[in-house]
């Protein structure tokens, strides 16, 4: 690799005695200190700012509506549109969770069920969303469709048992979700 | 009797004044520099602490623009576990702290904060310590904060406290010299070292830097004092960029330049001795604006020849010249205090050669021509022309050799060698 010698540039003496740099400055960071006082800074209006800086302040203003499709909040369940919870407890998701978050306890459907031909279904799908890192393998793994990330980023809890998203947790955030996997139903 | 009163009208001095004015502007300076600091970084700063009335069951907090934030982060460094490491030297290591705060308290007494108040025909003069030696008593006394700060890097007994202190010293010794130098052509000019007889002559005859009055009319000044703005001029300069070096400001903060030394001498603390020092350098930083604004910037004077009438104003026997006097001596403070913050964001950290180099080559040598300009300004009117002549090509020889010096004995970078 050649060696590229770099020569320092010449400073003449207004330069070098530092002073107009220092009020141009001076100029700089006044400048933006009145644009921020007036909402007015670069970037303010895409960032959808309080009015002061480009800062949304948080509790009043919420980012939701300016969330990206693509945005991975929560993990949850989803039921399909008969109502059919569509995990089948293969645990795939399970098994590629990068930090162990999620634990599903499997269990058969009985043979009175009207799904019963789906055979499967989980008894406990726990994620810890302490460990939840919202990777989104999870939703990309499952076979089917029964995972999705939604926009939900507000989990809080008191304790530890609280940050733990027990299944009915889960499909109350999930919801119904009409999709693609219609194996199990008449329509296939 | 006599001597009782007087104590008391000392006590209520010292506590009016130390804890009444200036330690608030401690906290407040804090909260200026965070809500200063955000605006030129197009945030917001901490504008939520206030009063929780949400908690008494109203439906909005009273936020007060979050002016109660310092006392919230005040209230947190109480109750954090106050730590001392095993391996420190115990008697230095509380010492300390406490070395680098009451310095910069003490030197609080000789600063003039308004003219004279009277009450019911007894006049009071709103000064701690009206002594003759003013500005030399807050050097020798602000000098002592050096103490705190190496004291501090030693007792730490770890590296990045100990290279902060080495640092401190050679930086505060080095800068004070400056610092002296600087304010002699200002001495000269008052002749008078008391504070508050220096700014009673600024109220009178125009600020040193805004010399546009004379005994109460507006006027333009006569040659000798127009000509002696210019060496006011660099001595303000000199003196303002090493008070910034004396309070380990931004552009000269090595001692704890947190992308080197971790925090530098206060790694080792924690809690309120963390708080001491930080409490310290603010208070510092509020001194040495005061001492400023009191020698270059009239002090509590309101300038433009008003001072003498405002000075004569009375309600109900007592006089509150004196109360709007301080009034403009602390908005003249916070707008200084401001200055301080808006060159803390402004300006990146020197290195440490260019910190000695400007302290050493540039300010030493430049406040020392400043004082034989000054000395030939003042003396002109005395002196025959041709003595005048003599001096100025002396002074302009002198110059002009400093400046050669300095730029033959500096080093040129070697030749880097593919």
């Amino acid at each position: 690799m050649a060696v590229i010698k770099l020569q320092r540039p010449k400073l003449n003496f207004g330069e070098k005695i530092y002073f107009g740099a220092l009020i141009k400055g001076f100029f700089l960071t006044m400048s933006h200190a009145l644009r921020t006082l007036r909402g007015k800074s670069v970037g303010a209006e895409e960032l959808a700012s309080s009015g002061l800086g480009v800062t949304m302040q948080f509790p009043e203003q919420r980012w939701d509506e300016h969330l990206p499709d693509y945005y991975r909040g929560a993990p949850t369940l989803v039921t399909d549109e008969q109502g059919r919870e569509r995990c089948v407890s293969c645990q795939l998701c399970e098994f590629i969770c990068p930090p162990k978050a999620i634990k599903i306890t499997p269990s058969e459907i009985p043979s009175t069920d009207p799904w019963a031909k789906v055979e499967k279904r989980p008894l406990e799908f726990e994620i810890d969303m302490i460990r939840c890192i919202y990777c989104g393998m999870c939703e990309e793994v499952c076979p089917e469709q029964a995972i999705y990330l939604r926009k939900d980023y507000l989990i809080t809890g008191l304790k530890r048992a609280d940050m733990v998203h027990d299944k009915k947790r889960l499909y109350e955030i999930g919801g119904t979700r009409v999709g693609l996997v219609n194996k199990w139903n008449e329509l296939k | 009797m006599d001597l009782l009163i007087q104590i008391a009208i000392i006590l209520v001095k010292i506590i009016a004044l130390t804890f009444i004015v200036v330690l608030p502007l401690v906290p407040l300076s804090v909260y200026f520099e965070r809500r200063f600091s955000a605006i030129i970084q197009d945030r917001v700063g901490p504008n939520r602490v206030g009063i929780p009335l949400t908690l008494l069951g109203f439906k909005k907090d009273f936020h007060l623009f979050g002016l109660i934030q310092p006392v919230a982060d005040g209230l947190k460094l109480f109750l954090k576990e106050d730590f001392t490491p095993d391996h420190v030297r115990k008697a230095f290591y509380w010492l300390a702290p406490a070395l680098t705060v009451v310095p910069a308290l003490i030197t609080v007494c000789v600063i003039p904060f308004g003219s004279p108040i009277s009450i019911f025909g007894h006049v009071e003069k709103l000064v701690i310590a009206d002594i003759d030696i003013g500005p030399l008593f807050i050097f020798s006394v602000a000098s002592l904060t050096v103490y705190g700060i190496t004291l501090a890097g030693w007792a730490s007994n770890s590296k990045f406290p100990f290279i902060g202190g080495v640092r401190s010293t050679a930086q505060m010794i080095s800068y004070e010299i400056a610092l002296g130098l600087s304010i002699i052509p200002v001495i000269m000019f008052y002749g008078d070292l008391n504070l508050s007889k220096i700014v009673q002559y600024q109220a009178d005859n125009g600020w040193l830097l805004l010399p546009f009055w004379k005994n109460g009319s507006l006027s333009l000044p006569d040659l000798n004092t127009a000509l002696f703005w210019i060496p006011a001029m660099i001595a303000f300069l000199i003196f303002t960029v090493s008070i910034f070096a004396e309070t380990n400001r931004m552009p000269f903060d090595l001692p704890e330049c947190e992308t080197e030394l971790v925090g530098g001498y206060h790694t080792e603390y924690s809690s309120m001795k963390f708080a001491m020092f930080f409490m310290g350098e603010y208070a510092a930083m509020v001194i040495g604006s005061a001492l400023i604004i009191t020698l270059f910037l009239g002090g509590w004077s309101i300038g433009f020849g008003l001072d003498a009438h405002v000075a004569n104003w009375e309600i109900f026997g007592i006089g509150i010249g004196g109360f709007i006097h301080m009034g403009c001596f602390m908005t003249k403070l916070i707008g200084f205090i401001l200055f301080f913050i808006l060159v803390r964001w402004t300006v990146p950290r020197f290195r440490y050669d260019q910190l000695m180099k400007l302290g050493w080559v540039v300010f030493f040598e430049a406040a020392l021509i400043n004082v034989f300009l000054a000395a030939l300004i003042l003396a002109a009117p005395e002196l025959t022309a041709l003595i005048i002549g003599i001096g100025s090509v002396l002074l302009i020889a002198v110059t002009a050799a400093v400046v050669w010096v300095a730029k033959v004995s500096e080093e040129t970078p070697k030749v880097l060698r593919a």
